[in-house]
C-alpha cells in the first residue's frame, strides 16, 4: 500500500525551508533549455511561477482557457495580502503570522508549510513593488497596511478594493516580458481535458482548443496545475463563473491524491441573492468589516427600515458574542453566526437571508472621505448592484461560497502523488488547513510561483533523462486524447430535455443545503443519494447544443460540470467520514450548547488524502498532523 | 419585484468568415434586478430548450474586474451607464418594451471569432513588447526602499485599473488603442522602479500597436467616455510627451 511522504525537512521549523534548499539538485542553465515545463492557468500562481521558471531558463509552455492570461480569477480579489513586514512596529513577525495561518486553520496544514509561507511572504512585496505593482501608501511615501479577519496586527498590503487586479497585472507583466523575449510560449483559448501518466510518472498533458475544438497534446517533464479553486461545485459562489475543477479532478482520476476536498470556505460578506436567475454572487471584501458593524434585529420579524430600529433594539452579535475580536473574527465564525440569526428569523432583507452591514458609526467617527479613500470603489460596486447607497443605508450581506482549502495533495515540494506532477496555489490542499484567513490566498498563490517551485522543481528535474527531446508518440497520449474525446461526444449525443445550468444549479444547491456552512451525518447521507441522482439525471437528461469542432460554451460548461459532479459526491463522503467540526467544516453533532467547533484532535488530527478507485470509489490515506511548535488550543476568539 | 419586456436584436455570426446578420429574440417578464448578462442567460437557456444554439459571449468575473464581457449596447460601448462594464448593468436601466441593439467589438485589430466574442490578443502582444518592469524574481530591493509620495503612487494606481477590455478601441471611430496604451504607459512612467526602461518602453509598445492595425488618434474622447474604468484623456497626453521624449534620446543610450 502506498504511504503518503509529506517530504517535511529535518530541523528546526525555522531552519527547515533553509536547510531543503541548501540540500535541493540544480540543473545548470545549458541544461534548463532542454527541459519542457507545462504550466496550466495563468492565475497569480501560475503566472508568477510561468514568469519565474522562464527566466532561469527552462522552457515553458502556459496554458489558460481564457483569452488573456491577465483574466485569471485572481484579478477578482479585493481585500489585500499578507506579510510579515511588521512595518507598523505593532509586534508582527514571521512567528505571529505563522502562528496566526495555523490558529486560523483550526490546526489542521502542516506547520513546516505554514512557517515557510510566512517566511517567504516578505519576499512577495518586495517584488511585486519592483515590478510597479501600485500598493496603497502613506503620505511618507512608504507602504500602507491594514488589520483584516482573525488577526491583532496590520499587516495586510492593498491597493484599494483591487489588490488581486493589481498582483495579477504585475505577474503578468513579468510573464509577458518572457513571452516577448521567447522563453515563454502562450496557448490561450486552450483548456486541459487529462493529463498523460507514463509508468505512473506525468508525461504531459491534452488540451482543446476552445476556438477550433482540436483535442492535442503536449509533452512536458513537469506539469503545473495552477488552475484555481472548485467554489462553483455549489453553482452559487463568489468565483468567476468559468472556475472549475476539470484539470484538478482528471488528475486526480489519474492517481493524483485529493486533499481535504470538504473543507470549503463560506464568505460572511456578500451580496445576498435576489432570484432563481442569479448567476453568481458578489463578496463585498472583508477588509469592510474593519469598519462596519454587523447587526440585526433583537426582535425576530421585526420589519422596520434599519434607520427606525432604535440602537437598543439592535443586536450587534458579533460584537456581543465575542468582544475580543468583535467584527473582526474568522470567516467561518462570522458566517455561521449569520445564519443562526437569519435562521432564528431575525434576518433582514425581502428574502429575511441577510444582516446588516453598518458603517453610520464610521462615517460619524471618520468622515465620509476617509470611508470613501478606504472602500469608495466597493460602495460602488454595492451601489450599481443593489441599488442602495451604503453611505446612507446599511448593507445587507449573506455567506456565501468563497474559498476552497482542499485541493490535490502536495508535499512540501508541491508534488502531487503522480511524480512529475505539481499543484499551485487554490489548486493544492494548500497551506490554509481548515479555513483560510483573509488575505492569505494571494499570499500563497505567489509564495508557490515566485518563491517555492523554482527550487523545488530543480531537485525533480535534476534527475529526470532529459538526452532525447520529448516528444507525444507514446500510446498514452492517443488513450488520454481519446477518451477526452469520447466524453466530449457522448454530452453531445445524449441531447436531453435540461440545460447544464439548470442541472448544475440543483446539484450546487444540495450541497449547499447538506454540506454548506453546517453539516450533520444525517443530512450527508441522504445529500449522497440525491447528489448521485442528479448524476445520473444529468448522464441522460442533459442537452447541448451544437459541435465538438467549433467554439461552444455549452459543451465547455457540460464538461466542466461533469466533473463537478464527480467531486461533489467525494466531498459530501469526506465530510461525512470527519466525526469532527473544526474551521470551516461545522459538523452540529460536535459543537458546544452555544454554537462553538469542537474538534477531535485525538482522531482526525489529519489531512485526508483521497485516492480514487478505477470503479469510482475511494480510499482514504492519512497524513496525521505533527505539531512540535504549537499547541493545540481550542480556538477561541472571544 | 418589476419586471419589464424587451425585444433583442443580437448579431450572430458563426465564425470569424461568416457575414454575420442581426437576429431577433424576444426576453420576457425580465426581473429588474436581473444584470444584462443574466438577461441573455435567460435568452440563452430558453434558445437551448427551444433545440437552438445559445448566444456566444465573453463574461467571467462579472464584477466588472477581468475585462472578459465587451458588448455594444444600443451603440454604446458597455451600454447606458458611466464607468460601468456591461456585465455590472442591471435591467433597471432599460425601459419595458425597449428594443435592444446587442453588437460585437468592431476593430480591424479585433477579429470576430464568433456571435459577440472577438480576438483582442493584440493586447496582450502590446503588452509583451515593453508594458512591463524588468525585474527578475528574486532580485527585488526592500520594498519600503522606495519611497513614492502618496500622489505620485494614486496617479499610477488609477492608470493602473485599466481592466484591458477594448471598448475604448471599439468606441473610437479610427479604433484607436492609445487610451489603452497609455494607461499602461503611465502606470509605470510615474514610478521611480518604471525609469530605467521608461523611453524603451514607450517606443516599444507603440511600434506594436501600430503593427496590429489599431488606428491614429484624434482626440474625439470617445475612449474616455465610454471606458468603464474613467481612465483619463490625459493619460494620452502624457503618451504622446513620453514617445516624443524618447524619440529625442539617441537609442543606443536607452536600450
Ligand atoms: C471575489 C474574491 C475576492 C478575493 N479576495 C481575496 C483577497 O483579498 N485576498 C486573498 O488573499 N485572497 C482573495 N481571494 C482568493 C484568491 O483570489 C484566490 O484564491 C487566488 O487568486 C487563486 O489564484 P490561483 O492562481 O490559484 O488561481 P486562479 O486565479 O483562479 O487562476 C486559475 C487559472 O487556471 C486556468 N485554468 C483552470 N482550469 C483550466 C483548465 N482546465 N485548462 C486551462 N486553464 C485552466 C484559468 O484560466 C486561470 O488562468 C478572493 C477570491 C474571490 C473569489
Ligand atoms: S482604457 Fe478603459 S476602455 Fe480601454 S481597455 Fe482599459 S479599461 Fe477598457
Ligand atoms: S465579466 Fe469581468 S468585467 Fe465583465
Amino acid at each position: 500500500m502506498f504511504t503518503l511522504d509529506s517530504k517535511i525537512p529535518e530541523g528546526n521549523l525555522a531552519d527547515k525551508w533553509k536547510n531543503h534548499k541548501a540540500n535541493l539538485k540544480l540543473v545548470a542553465p545549458h541544461n534548463k533549455r532542454k527541459l519542457e515545463i507545462l504550466v496550466v492557468g495563468t492565475g497569480l500562481a501560475g503566472s508568477s511561477a510561468a514568469a519565474s521558471l522562464a527566466e532561469l531558463g527552462y522552457n515553458v509552455k502556459v496554458f489558460t482557457y481564457h483569452d488573456s492570461p491577465r483574466r485569471a480569477h485572481s484579478i477578482a480579489a479585493q481585500g489585500g495580502i499578507n506579510a510579515a513586514k511588521n512595518y507598523r512596529n505593532d509586534g508582527d513577525s514571521v512567528e505571529r503570522l505563522f502562528y496566526d495561518t495555523i490558529k486560523g486553520g483550526d490546526f489542521r496544514a502542516r506547520e513546516a508549510n505554514v512557517y515557510r509561507l510566512a517566511e517567504v511572504s516578505v519576499n512577495i512585496i518586495d517584488q511585486c513593488v519592483a515590478q510597479g505593482v501600485p500598493f496603497a501608501r502613506e503620505y511618507g511615501g512608504l507602504l500602507a497596511t491594514r488589520s483584516f479577519g482573525g488577526t491583532q496586527v496590520m499587516r495586510t498590503f492593498y491597493a484599494r478594493g483591487q489588490t488581486g487586479q493589481q498582483l495579477l497585472l504585475g505577474a503578468y507583466s513579468a510573464l509577458s516580458r518572457q513571452v516577448g523575449a521567447g522563453t515563454a510560449k502562450l496557448f490561450p483559448r486552450t483548456e486541459l481535458l487529462d493529463i498523460v501518466v507514463i509508468d505512473g510518472v506525468c508525461k504531459g498533458i491534452v488540451v482543446r482548443n476552445l476556438v477550433t475544438g482540436k483535442i492535442e497534446s503536449h509533452f512536458g517533464h513537469a506539469v503545473l496545475l495552477c488552475t484555481g479553486g472548485y467554489g462553483n461545485v455549489y453553482y452559487l459562489s463568489t468565483n468567476a463563473k468559468n472556475s472549475n475543477c476539470t484539470a484538478i479532478w482528471r488528475a486526480h482520476k489519474r492517481g493524483a491524491f485529493f486533499g481535504n476536498p470538504c473543507f470549503v470556505q463560506v464568505h460572511p460578506t456578500c451580496i445576498p441573492q435576489t432570484g432563481d436567475y442569479q448567476s453568481k454572487l458578489t463578496l463585498m471584501s472583508e477588509s469592510l468589516r474593519n469598519d462596519g458593524r454587523v447587526w440585526v434585529p433583537k426582535q425576530k420579524g421585526d420589519k422596520r427600515p434599519p434607520n427606525q430600529i432604535p440602537e437598543e433594539e439592535r443586536d450587534y452579535y458579533l460584537e456581543r458574542r465575542y468582544p475580543a475580536f468583535g467584527n473582526l473574527v474568522p470567516r467561518d465564525v462570522a458566517s455561521r453566526n449569520a445564519k443562526y440569526v437569519c435562521d432564528e428569523g431575525r434576518g433582514v432583507g425581502e428574502t429575511g437571508q441577510a444582516v446588516y452591514l453598518d458603517f453610520s458609526d464610521a462615517i460619524r467617527r471618520l468622515g465620509r472621505d476617509v470611508i470613501e479613500q478606504r472602500y469608495g470603489n466597493l460602495f460602488e460596486m454595492y451601489e450599481k448592484i443593489t441599488n442602495e447607497n451604503p453611505y446612507e443605508v446599511p448593507m445587507r450581506i449573506y455567506p456565501a461560497v468563497h474559498y476552497t482549502m482542499g485541493g490535490l495533495w502536495v508535499d512540501y515540494n508541491l508534488m502531487t502523488t503522480i511524480p512529475g506532477l505539481y499543484a499551485l496555489g487554490e489548486a493544492n490542499f494548500s497551506d490554509h488547513g481548515a479555513n483560510r484567513l483573509g488575505a492569505s490566498a494571494l499570499m500563497q498563490g505567489l509564495a508557490d510561483g515566485y518563491f517555492i517551485i523554482p527550487y523545488t522543481i530543480g531537485d525533480y528535474l535534476a534527475r529526470v533523462d532529459f538526452s532525447k527531446k520529448g516528444n507525444t508518440d507514446h500510446p498514452a497520449f492517443k488513450d488520454a486524447e481519446k477518451s477526452a474525446t469520447d466524453r466530449l461526444r457522448k454530452l453531445l449525443d445524449i441531447k436531453g430535455k435540461k440545460t447544464v445550468d439548470e442541472l448544475h444549479r440543483q446539484a450546487g444547491k444540495i450541497l449547499w443545503d447538506y454540506c454548506g456552512i453546517t453539516r450533520n451525518a444525517t443530512d450527508l447521507k441522504e445529500a449522497l443519494e440525491k447528489y448521485r441522482n442528479i448524476r445520473e439525471e444529468f448522464w441522460h437528461q442533459v442537452n447541448v447544443p451544437g459541435t465538438g469542432e467549433e467554439l461552444n460554451q455549452s459543451l465547455e460548461k457540460a464538461n466542466r460540470v461533469s466533473d463537478f459532479l464527480e467531486l461533489g459526491e467525494l466531498m459530501i463522503l469526506d465530510a461525512l467520514h470527519r466525526n469532527e467540526s473544526c474551521g470551516c467544516h461545522l459538523r452540529e453533532e460536535y459543537m458546544t450548547e452555544d454554537g462553538e467547533a469542537i474538534r477531535n484532535d485525538d482522531e482526525y488530527c489529519y489531512v485526508a488524502a483521497w485516492e480514487y478507485k478505477k470503479d469510482g470509489t475511494w480510499d482514504l490515506h492519512k497524513e496525521y498532523l505533527v505539531f512540535e511548535n504549537v499547541k493545540l488550543t481550542q480556538r477561541s476568539y472571544k | 419585484m418589476a419586471t419589464i419586456s424587451v425585444t433583442l436584436k443580437v448579431w450572430r455570426q458563426k465564425s470569424r468568415n461568416d457575414s454575420g446578420r442581426f437576429e431577433t429574440y424576444f426576453a420576457k417578464d425580465i426581473n429588474t434586478e436581473m444584470s444584462f448578462l443574466e438577461m441573455l442567460d435567460v435568452v440563452n437557456e430558453n434558445l437551448i430548450r427551444e433545440g437552438k444554439e445559445p448566444i456566444a459571449f465573453e463574461h467571467d468575473c462579472r464584477e466588472g474586474i477581468c475585462g472578459s464581457c465587451g458588448l455594444y449596447v444600443n451603440g454604446r460601448a458597455h451600454g447606458p451607464l458611466k464607468g460601468t462594464t456591461i456585465c455590472q448593468v442591471h435591467m433597471r436601466s432599460f425601459k419595458d418594451g425597449e428594443t435592444i441593439y446587442v453588437e460585437p467589438w468592431r476593430a480591424k485589430a479585433f477579429p470576430i471569432i464568433k456571435d459577440l466574442i472577438v480576438d483582442r490578443s493584440a493586447f496582450d502582444r502590446i503588452i509583451q513588447a515593453g508594458g512591463f518592469i524588468s525585474v527578475d524574481t528574486g532580485s527585488a530591493v526592500e520594498a519600503n526602499s522606495i519611497p513614492i509620495p502618496k500622489a505620485i503612487a494614486d496617479l499610477a494606481f488609477e492608470a493602473a485599473t485599466c481592466i484591458g477590455c477594448g471598448a475604448c478601441v471599439a468606441a473610437c471611430k479610427n479604433a484607436s488603442a492609445m487610451l489603452f496604451v497609455s494607461a499602461k504607459v503611465t502606470h509605470l512612467a510615474l514610478l521611480p522602479q518604471g525609469q530605467a526602461e521608461r523611453y524603451r518602453r514607450v517606443i516599444k509598445m507603440v511600434e506594436q500597436m501600430d503593427a496590429e492595425g489599431f488606428g491614429n488618434c484624434s482626440n474625439t474622447g470617445a475612449c474616455e467616455a465610454e471606458c468603464p474604468k474613467s481612465i483619463s484623456l490625459t493619460n494620452i497626453a502624457r503618451l504622446n510627451r513620453e514617445y516624443l521624449a524618447a524619440r529625442l534620446v539617441p537609442r543606443q543610450y536607452d536600450n
